[in-house]
């Protein structure tokens, strides 16, 4: 049994790939819990989508396809607080269509390709075929998105559940906004790697959605997205070298059990207190 | 070390000045040309307690965001204890209606009142013991104790409301400005934020309130202004006056 769950770590891309896995795993679900609280799983689904021209440019031109969605989905992040900022378009109308129109671009950029077999894996994520450079760069992400939100804690809270008082006392929401929207545009490209465009939003929202069924303290729910997301990641994994399934599905679907599994929980503990309540 | 919210400075009171003094006030309905308030006047000395009274919709709400540096100006001028919006905010407490607050956040009331220091603190610096001792304090002033754990969605309207108003109280501001903090709460809430009130007036605090009820006029302010569709009317015959606040009352 433990040489099974040791013997696949012993090739190098495995290392690679469970190392990416956890760094993805912490930025992704502890940036997730603030995307499900404030009720951004739109957005982030929507930026994940939007890459995807940014992919193709770099990818027709032989750039660093990460540098190419990094600076798509910056944009993206900006241009939807740009055109949401006044009261004539919502939020959630400009994100429709910075969405669609970024995502057919990207359709369309890939269609001028004859053959785009590579670009497979930026739909549905290939986390077995992480390099060197790639682990870099999602160290550096997750670092930074780690310290902004350990440092700006406080005031990302406040913003998040009471903006009035937040610009009361001299803060600018919309700031803070356009720095979790930033923030959200890094943490999306690193998830390409594991899941793909398709399925990013599952990293940063099921592992918190699962938690916020279970907690009601913000520090709680993260760590415990974080769990779920880490477990979810080396599930993924297994089943991808074992079972030679496609990593990023696994990954997801596994996610989604923990979801389910944290619901069971939720429902039975309301369930419990219930019916203390009908005995006393 | 702190670096404030604001990057103003934080000015001193001028000596003499207001508490409050509001000239000439207009003031728009958010992304419309529509005036919610038109040429009010308004000058709380301080250490005053004063009520805004009026129906739903006259501009009490409109006024006190206005004062709070939520609202823009259109027209008129607003001081502080002398000095213009946002130049002071530490100095300044405001008590939102319930309904502006996202109740399912997972955060407990301790955690709630304790935001009320974060204008002290600045970007970066942490609560210390002694803000976490202001907020505790506050929280057993309004009867919170045994909830201070509590997530605050599971509080009862009235023990928001008490939540809210310990919040402002940890903010240790000198001009408070309430909005309907007796709206919709119980018995007991209704009579420990009344206890409270008077305490800020001995501790010669400035309060301005938002209210619809005439009932406790008398008893619990030194004067009114009242308002009517964004304009400042006069009393209603027979109603409480006291110190004159207003242009005309």
């Amino acid at each position: 049994m433990i040489e099974w769950l040791t013997a696949p770590f012993q090739y190098g891309f495995m290392q690679t790939a469970l190392l990416a896995t956890v760094l993805i795993g912490l930025a992704c679900a502890s940036i997730g819990v603030y995307v499900v609280l404030r009720r951004m799983a739109f957005i982030g689904d929507a930026l994940a989508h939007t890459i995807l021209p940014g992919l193709v440019i770099a990818y027709l031109n032989s750039w660093n396809l990460f540098g190419g969605a990094l600076v798509a989905g910056v944009l993206t992040a900006l241009g939807i607080g740009w055109l949401s900022r006044r009261e004539e378009i919502r939020e959630d109308t400009a994100i429709g269509i910075m969405f669609t129109g970024m995502f057919a671009l990207g359709v369309l950029l890939i269609s001028t390709v004859r053959s785009f077999r590579d670009l497979t894996h930026i739909l549905f994520g290939n986390i077995l075929g992480v390099t060197g450079g790639d682990l870099a760069l999602i160290l550096v992400i997750t670092t930074v998105t780690l310290a902004l939100l350990f440092l700006f804690h406080k005031e990302l809270e406040l913003t998040s559940f009471d903006p009035i008082h937040a610009e009361v006392i001299g803060l600018r929401p919309d700031r803070l906004r356009y720095l979790l929207l930033v923030l959200l545009a890094f943490t999306v490209v690193s998830s390409i790697q594991v899941v793909g465009v398709v399925m990013t939003s599952a990293l940063l929202v099921t592992p918190a959605a699962a938690a916020s069924l279970l907690t009601h303290r913000l520090l709680r729910m993260m760590v415990i997205a974080v769990i779920i997301a880490i477990a979810s990641g080396v599930i993924g994994l297994y089943a991808s070298f074992y079972a030679d399934v496609s990593s990023g599905a696994a990954i997801v679907l596994a996610c989604t059990f923990f979801f389910a599994l944290a619901w069971g929980v939720n429902v039975s503990r309301r369930r419990r207190a219930q019916m203390e309540l009908g005995e006393t | 070390m702190m670096f404030p919210y604001s990057n103003r400075h934080h000015l001193d009171p001028v000596a003499g000045a207001p508490a409050l003094d509001v000239h000439d006030l207009n003031v728009e309905y958010p992304g419309t040309r529509r005036l919610a308030l038109r040429h009010v006047n308004l000058c709380v000395p301080s250490g005053a307690r004063v009520a805004l009274v009026g129906p739903n919709g006259a501009g009490k709400s409109t006024l006190l965001k206005a004062v709070a540096g939520l609202l823009p100006i259109r027209q008129g001028t607003a001081a502080i204890y002398g000095n213009p919006i946002g130049a002071c905010h530490h100095r300044v407490a405001y008590l939102p209606q319930r309904g502006e607050i996202d109740w399912r956040f997972p955060i407990s009331l301790r955690s709630l009142v304790l935001t009320g220091r974060y204008v002290h603190l600045g970007w970066l610096r942490r609560p210390s013991r002694a803000d976490y001792a202001i907020a505790d304090a506050t929280i057993e002033q309004l009867g919170l104790r045994d909830l201070a754990n509590r997530q605050i969605g599971q509080l009862s309207g009235g023990q928001q409301q008490r939540a809210l108003l310990a919040r402002a109280l940890a903010q240790e501001a000198d001009l408070l400005l309430l909005d309907e903090p007796l709206n919709a709460v119980d018995a007991a809430t209704r009579a420990i934020i009344s206890e409270v009130l008077s305490d800020l007036q001995k501790q010669g605090k400035t309060v301005v309130v938002a209210t619809h009820d005439l009932g406790r006029l008398e008893s619990d302010f030194d004067g009114a202004l009242y308002l009517s569709e964004g304009s400042e009317v006069p009393p209603p015959p027979g109603a409480f006056i006291g110190t004159k606040v207003g242009a005309t009352s």
